[in-house]
C-alpha cells in the first residue's frame, strides 16, 4: 500500500492539528511534572557525591545541565513518551483495526496509511518543542531543590553557564527527530497491522511501548557513538 | 451487474474459493449463504477489490478487473458502499459526520451540498433526530441504519452487506432486511449482502448462491428453497428443529 498517495488536503490539515493537540500539548502536562522532579533529584544526588570542600558548588549546575541536556530529556522523557503517545496511538489504530473502521476506509478508497499514521508523523515535527521545555523545566527544578537545599542560586547559574557547548544541544535535537520519527511509526505500525480483538489490543499497545522503548534506546546508544564518541 | 467466473482464491496453500461463477443481478438482492468458514467473507471482500484472486475475473457492469488500471480501480471503489458486520462508524465522529466522510473526502462538493445530501441519506433510513448523537450513543439497529446511510450516500452502483443484521433482534433484522431491499429497487443498484440469517434468506433473497467448503453448491431463489432436491442447502436451511416442523406443514 502506498504511503504517499494523499488524503484531502482540507480533511488532512485539521487531523494534523488535532494529533498536535493529542500527542503534543496534552503531553505537557505530564513532562512539566515529571522534568521538575527528576531535575531536583538529579541536582540533590550530584550536591550529594560532591561533598568535597576542593570542588566547587556550581559543579551542581554543570552536572545538572549536562545530564538533562544529553540524556534526561531527549531520552528518558521519550521512553516516558513511549509509554503515553506510543499506547494511544497503538489503541486508538488498534480499535479501529478490530471495529474494521480502517477496512470501512480502505473500500471507500481511501489510503488509511496516508489518513491514520501521516499525520501522527507530522504532529511530531513539533516534539523538540516538548524536550525544550522538558529541559528548561528539569534545570528550573534543580535550581529550585538546590535554592531550598542552601546552595547559593549564582553557584547554580554559573555551573549552567560553565563550558557550554552548542554541539551538545545540536546532539540532543538529532536525537530527539529521530526519536519523534520512532514514536509515531513504531506504534502505528504495531496497531495498523494487529490481528484479533479488543484483548490483541492491550497486548499490542504493550508490545509497541516494549519496541519503541527498545528502539530508542539502540538509536540513542547508535547516535551517541557516531556524535560524541 | 456483477458477474465472477471461474473464480480461486486460496491463502498458504489452503483452498478458500475453488471455482466459483455466477452472476448477481441488478436491482435485486443477491445472497451468499453458507456455514462459518464456507468462504462467504473472502467472497464478499474478492468483490471489494480487497483480496486479490489467485485465478478468475470479476466483470463489473462488462469491465473485468484484470483490464483495469489503478485509477479504475480507485474509480470502482467509490462506486461501491459497505455495510460492515460491526457497522465500523467511526466513533470520533457524529452520525451526521460519519455520512458526510466519503463525501468530504472524496468529492469536490462544497460544504451546504456534501451537508444536504448526508442528511437526506440520513432522513432516508428516518434517523433524523440521531443526527448529532456519536455511535456508542446509539442502539445496534441504529448503528446499522447509519452504516446504510454512510454506505448509500455516495449513490453507489454496488451495495456489499455483510451479516447486516448479526447481533439484532429479529423485529429489528426485519427492518434492516426491509430497508436494504428498498434501498436496492429505489436505486437500482446491485445489492449482495452475506448472510446465515434464514429469516433474511427466506424474505429478500431474491438470488441465492449457496456455498459449502469454498465451492457453489447450489442457487436458485428464495422460491426455489422450497422445491429444491439439493440435499445440503436442505439441511442447513432447515437445520433447527423448529423449521423443520415448519416444513412438514409446507
Amino acid at each position: 500500500m502506498s504511503f504517499f498517495k494523499p488524503s484531502k488536503w482540507k480533511v488532512l490539515k485539521k487531523l494534523i492539528f488535532k494529533e498536535i493537540n493529542d500527542l503534543i500539548i496534552e503531553s505537557l502536562p505530564i513532562v512539566v511534572i515529571l522534568s521538575f522532579f527528576i531535575g531536583a533529584v538529579v541536582s540533590i544526588q550530584t550536591a550529594l557525591n560532591l561533598s568535597s570542600p576542593f570542588l566547587s558548588k556550581s559543579l551542581i549546575g554543570f552536572a545538572t545541565r549536562q545530564s538533562v541536556i544529553l540524556e534526561f530529556a531527549p531520552t528518558f522523557m521519550s521512553i516516558i513518551m513511549a509509554g503515553k503517545v506510543g499506547s494511544y496511538i497503538t489503541s486508538s489504530i488498534g480499535t479501529m483495526r478490530v471495529t474494521e473502521q480502517i477496512d470501512a476506509l480502505e473500500v471507500m478508497g481511501i489510503n488509511p496509511l496516508n489518513y491514520l499514521v501521516f499525520p501522527k508523523i507530522i504532529a511530531l515535527l513539533f516534539y523538540p518543542f516538548v524536550i525544550t521545555i522538558a529541559m528548561f523545566i528539569a534545570i528550573f527544578g534543580g535550581y529550585t531543590a538546590m535554592s531550598f537545599a542552601g546552595v547559593p542560586s549564582e553557584a547554580f547559574i554559573t555551573g549552567i553557564q560553565m563550558d557550554f557547548d552548542s554541539f551538545h544541544i545540536f546532539y540532543a535535537y538529532i536525537k530527539t527527530f529521530l526519536f519523534a520519527f520512532i514514536l509515531a511509526t513504531v506504534p502505528s505500525y504495531h496497531g495498523f497491522y494487529m490481528k484479533g480483538g479488543a484483548l490483541e489490543v492491550g497486548k499490542a499497545s504493550t508490545s509497541s511501548f516494549v519496541w519503541t522503548s527498545i528502539i530508542i534506546i539502540i538509536v540513542n546508544f547508535v547516535v551517541t557513538q557516531l556524535l560524541l564518541s | 451487474m456483477i458477474e465472477i467466473k471461474n473464480l480461486d482464491k486460496s491463502f498458504d496453500g489452503n483452498i478458500i474459493l475453488n471455482n466459483i461463477s455466477t452472476k448477481f443481478i441488478q436491482g435485486k438482492t443477491n445472497l451468499i449463504i453458507g456455514q462459518s468458514g464456507s468462504g462467504k467473507t473472502i467472497l464478499l471482500k474478492c468483490l471489494l477489490g480487497l483480496h486479490i484472486p489467485e485465478n478468475g475475473e470479476i466483470i463489473y457492469d462488462g469491465v473485468s478487473n484484470k483490464k483495469m488500471t489503478d485509477s479504475q480501480k480507485t474509480l470502482l471503489r467509490r462506486e461501491m458502499g459497505m455495510v460492515f458486520q460491526g457497522s465500523a462508524l467511526f466513533d470520533s465522529m457524529t452520525v451526521l459526520e460519519n455520512v458526510m466522510f466519503p463525501l468530504k473526502m472524496l468529492t469536490q462538493k462544497d460544504e451546504d451540498e456534501i451537508i444536504e445530501k448526508a442528511e437526506n441519506a440520513i432522513k432516508r433510513v428516518e434517523l433524523e433526530n440521531a443526527q448529532q448523537k456519536l455511535p456508542s450513543e446509539l442502539s445496534g439497529g441504529m448503528q446499522k441504519r447509519v452504516a446504510i446511510a454512510r454506505a448509500i450516500v455516495m449513490n453507489p452502483k454496488y451495495l456489499f452487506c455483510d451479516e447486516p443484521n448479526s447481533g439484532l433482534d429479529p423485529k429489528t433484522a426485519i427492518i434492516i432486511d426491509n430497508l436494504i431491499q428498498e434501498i436496492t429497487k429505489e436505486y437500482n443498484i446491485t445489492t449482495i449482502i452475506n448472510s446465515h440469517d434464514m429469516n433474511s434468506v427466506m424474505e429478500i433473497g431474491e438470488k441465492i448462491i449457496f456455498l459449502v467448503n469454498g465451492e457453489k453448491n447450489w442457487e436458485g431463489t428464495n422460491k426455489d428453497i422450497f422445491s429444491t432436491e439439493n440435499q445440503s442447502i436442505t439441511d442447513f436451511v432447515y437445520s433447527s428443529e423448529l423449521l423443520k416442523k415448519v416444513k412438514k406443514y409446507l
